[in-house]
C-alpha cells in the first residue's frame, strides 16, 4: 500500500489517490477474505480503519495486489481510472458469480489545475469505515460460492491510457441478468468512489 | 452498469426506441390500468424501466454531457462507438493472481463442484444390498403398505397381518392380523416418535397400536365409509384419507377423534403427506388431483376449502414427497397414464417443473443429504430412478424388480430406501449413501460465517 503523505485537512491529489488505492487493497483483501476465495488461515488481522482488517499472507496474492495497487495509484493521480472491478469467477468453468464494482469520479479541476481540497482525515476513515461493514455483512445475503473461485481484477481507463506492458486489454466479465446492491460511497472530495456489488441469480431464490 | 454492456444495450435500444417513446407517453395516460394489484405485462415497459435504472450511472461517468433525452444519449453513443471515441478501455493484468491452493476453505459453502466430486467418489450399488421375501403383498396401486418408523423398525402389511423387521438387528414380529372380513390392511403409518403405529383396514377402520407392549390402543371408527388407503401423522393428527374421497383429520388423544373433515376429492385418496412444518397437506386422488390444505384454515365446523386444487396430473396422484431442504417444494407423480413428476411450490400453487418418466410413478422419496429424488416406477422397467435436482439429470436407474414397485420407505438415517415391489419382494437400496463424515467436521471447526464476522469488527 502507497503511504500515506497526507497531513491534516488539506487533500492533494497524490494524497487522494493514495487514500483510494489503499482502500481497495483493504477491500480486495476483505473480498477474498469474506468470501472465502482464499483460505482463512492465509489472513492475519491487522487495525485499519478503526476496524480489525484482514491482510493476506499469501505471497502469490500480495504481490498481485501490491503491483495493481502501483498502477492504480499511478492510474488515479493522472485522474485516469473510471472504475475498478473485482470479479470472482468459478475455478472450474471460469463462470463470473461476482462482480465487485468500485467506479471512480475524479474532479477534472484537481488534475488540470492542481488544486486541493478540504475534508477531514477522519471523515473519510468514516466513509470508508462504513464500506468495510457493508462489505464484511455482505455475505450474509450474496448467495454461496459453490466450489472453489478465482479472482481478476480489471481496471476501466480512460481511452488515451498507455496499456502498461504487464497489461492487457479484456473483456468486461459480465454477469448476464445479475442482481445488484448498492453499496455507501466515500468521498475525498477529489476521487468519489461507489461501490456496488453485482452477482449471479442464485437459482434458488426464484422460487 | 459497464461501458461495454452499455454500449451494446444502447446500440440495441437505438433500433427499438422511436416506437417506445410513444408508448411511454401513452403509459402515462394509465390508458391500461386494468388491475390494481395484477401487473399487466402489456403494459409495462422493460426498456424504459431498464434506461430508468442505469440512468444516473450514464450521467455520472460522463458527467460533461448532459443527458436531455434517452434517444439522443443513445445516440450519442453509438456515434461515438462509430468514431471509436469510446472513452473506456477495460484493462487486466496479464499475470493472474494464484489460484487457492486446495484445500480450499468450506465455511461458505454448500459447493456444487464438491458435492459433484463427492458424487463421484459416491459409489451408487446397481443391485439391492438385500431382499426378503414379500408373500401376499398386495398389488395394488392405492394402498400404501410400507413404512419405516424413527426408532429404525420397518412395518409392511402383507394381506391381513402387518409384520414389523428390525433393521437394526434383522428380527420379524408380526404385529397384529386382523379378521377375514375386516382386512386386509390397506395403511401402515408410523408415528413420529417410531413407537406407535396406525393401520388402516378395508373396513373403513383404523387402528392404533402401541409396537413396544405389541398393544392395540384404540380404533378410529366412523369417519369413512369406504377402505382407508392412505395415512398422515402430524403430531398427535392423525389424517386418513378414503376411498370415499374423504379426508379426515383424527386427534388420537380425544374421545370423538373426528377434528377436521377435508372434501374436495371425488374419489379415492392415495397419497397424503404433511409438509415438515406441519403446517400444509398434500393430497392426490384417483380423481388426478393434487388438493394442498393449509393447516391453519381447518375448522370444525364446515369442511375446509383447500389452499390449491392442482389439476395438472393426467392420472391418479399417489407419490407424495415434501422436499426436506426447502419447506414449500412438493413433488408430485402422476400414475400410468400420466407419467410424470411435478414439482410445485406450495405457497403459490405454481407448478415448477414436470418431467416425463415414461413410466407410472408409484413413490417418491427425496435424499436428505444430496439434492436428488427417488421414483420408483412401474411397467415396463419396474426400476428405481435417482434424479438430481433441480436439473433432473438421471444419476442412476436401480432394476431388479419384476413387477411394479409399489411403495418406498426410508430409513431413519436417510441413506437406505426399502422398496416393496408386486412382485411380493422387498429390498433395500443404499441409494443415498453415508452422509459424509468429513463434511460436518470443517463446519463444526469453523462455526461460519457468523463468528467470523464478529472477529473482524
Amino acid at each position: 500500500m502507497a503511504s500515506r503523505t497526507v497531513a491534516k485537512d488539506i487533500i492533494t491529489l497524490r494524497g487522494s489517490a493514495a487514500i483510494v488505492s489503499e482502500f481497495f487493497g483493504y477491500a480486495a483483501n476483505s473480498i477474498l477474505y469474506n468470501r472465502g476465495v482464499y483460505p482463512e488461515e492465509s489472513f492475519v488481522k491487522v487495525k485499519k480503519y478503526g476496524l480489525p482488517m484482514l491482510l493476506t499472507q499469501d505471497e502469490g496474492v500480495k504481490s498481485f495486489l501490491a503491483n495493481l495497487n502501483a498502477q492504480l495509484s499511478e492510474w488515479l493521480e493522472a485522474g485516469k481510472l473510471q472504475r475498478v472491478v473485482l470479479v470472482i469467477m468459478s475455478k472450474a468453468t471460469n463462470e463470473v458469480l461476482e462482480r465487485w464494482n468500485f467506479s471512480i469520479e475524479t474532479d477534472g479541476e484537481v488534475v488540470e489545475k492542481g488544486a486541493s481540497r478540504e475534508k477531514s482525515d477522519k471523515e473519510i476513515m468514516r466513509e470508508i469505515q462504513a464500506i468495510m461493514r457493508q462489505i464484511a455483512s455482505s455475505i450474509t445475503y450474496l448467495p454461496c460460492l459453490d466450489g472453489s473461485c478465482v479472482f481478476d481484477v480489471l481496471a476501466y481507463t480512460d481511452k488515451d491510457v498507455a496499456v502498461p506492458f504487464t497489461w492487457i486489454e479484456s473483456d468486461p466479465k459480465l454477469i448476464a441478468n445479475p442482481q445488484m446492491v448498492k453499496l455507501h460511497s466515500f468521498d475525498t472530495k477529489i476521487h468519489k468512489v461507489d461501490t456496488l456489488v453485482s452477482y449471479k441469480n442464485d437459482e434458488w431464490d426464484e422460487q | 452498469m459497464d461501458a461495454g454492456f452499455k454500449n451494446s444495450s444502447s446500440n440495441m435500444k437505438i433500433q427499438s426506441r422511436s416506437p417506445l417513446q410513444e408508448q411511454f407517453l401513452q403509459r402515462r395516460n394509465s390508458r391500461e390500468n386494468l388491475d390494481r394489484f395484477i401487473p399487466n405485462r402489456s403494459a409495462m415497459d422493460f426498456d424504459y424501466a431498464h434506461y430508468m435504472l442505469t440512468e444516473w450511472r450514464k450521467g455520472k461517468e460522463n458527467p460533461a454531457v448532459a443527458v436531455s433525452s434517452p434517444s439522443r444519449e443513445a445516440y450519442r453513443k453509438q456515434l461515438a462507438e462509430t468514431f471509436n471515441m469510446n472513452r473506456t478501455r477495460i484493462l487486466a493484468f496479464k499475470n493472474k493472481p494464484p489460484t487457492p491452493v486446495e484445500p480450499i476453505p468450506r465455511e461458505f459453502t454448500n459447493s456444487l463442484p464438491h458435492d459433484k466430486l463427492a458424487k463421484q467418489r459416491r459409489h451408487i450399488p446397481q443391485t439391492s444390498e438385500r431382499t426378503l421375501d414379500a408373500p401376499e403383498l398386495i398389488d395394488d396401486y392405492y394402498l400404501n403398505l410400507l413404512d419405516w418408523g424413527s426408532c429404525n423398525v420397518l412395518a409392511i402389511a402383507l394381506a391381513n397381518t402387518v409384520y414389523l423387521w428390525d433393521a437394526s438387528d434383522g428380527s420379524t414380529s408380526e404385529l397384529v392380523t386382523v379378521d377375514e372380513e375386516n382386512g386386509p390392511v390397506t395403511s401402515v403409518s408410523w408415528a413420529a416418535d417410531g413407537r406407535h403405529i396406525a393401520v388402516g383396514l378395508n373396513n373403513s377402520e383404523v387402528q392404533l397400536w402401541d409396537s413396544a407392549s405389541n398393544r392395540q390402543l384404540r380404533t378410529l371408527k366412523g369417519g369413512h365409509r369406504l377402505r382407508v388407503g392412505s395415512l398422515a401423522w402430524n403430531n398427535h393428527i392423525l389424517t386418513t384419507g378414503g376411498m370415499d374421497g374423504r379426508i379426515i383429520n383424527n386427534d388420537v388423544r380425544v374421545r370423538s377423534h373426528i377434528v377436521e373433515t377435508y372434501r374436495g376429492h371425488e374419489q379415492e385418496v392415495c397419497g397424503l403427506k404433511w409438509s415438515a412444518s406441519g403446517q400444509q397437506l398434500a393430497s392426490g386422488g384417483n380423481d388426478n388431483v393434487l388438493h394442498i390444505w393449509d393447516r391453519a384454515m381447518a375448522s370444525s365446523n364446515s369442511p375446509t376449502q383447500w389452499l390449491h386444487r392442482l389439476e395438472e396430473h393426467t392420472s391418479a396422484v399417489k407419490a407424495l414427497a415434501w422436499c426436506p431442504f426447502q419447506g414449500n417444494l412438493l413433488a408430485s407423480g402422476g400414475g400410468g397414464s400420466d407419467r410424470t413428476i411435478k414439482f410445485w411450490n406450495t405457497h403459490t400453487g405454481a407448478c415448477l417443473n414436470s418431467v416425463d418418466t415414461g413410466s407410472q410413478v408409484c413413490s417418491l422419496v427425496w435424499n436428505k443429504n444430496e439434492r436428488e429424488l427417488l421414483s420408483s416406477h412401474g411397467f415396463t422397467q419396474n426400476q428405481l430412478t435417482l434424479w438430481k435436482y433441480p436439473s433432473m439429470v438421471k444419476v442412476a436407474e436401480l432394476t431388479g424388480h419384476t413387477s411394479r414397485v409399489l411403495y418406498m420407505a426410508q430409513s431413519p438415517d436417510g441413506c437406505t430406501v426399502a422398496s416393496a415391489a408386486a412382485d411380493e419382494t422387498l429390498r433395500f437400496w443404499n441409494v443415498f449413501g453415508v452422509p459424509e463424515v468429513s463434511k460436518p467436521a470443517p463446519k463444526a471447526a469453523n462455526p461460519e460465517p457468523f463468528t467470523n464476522l464478529s472477529r473482524i469488527r
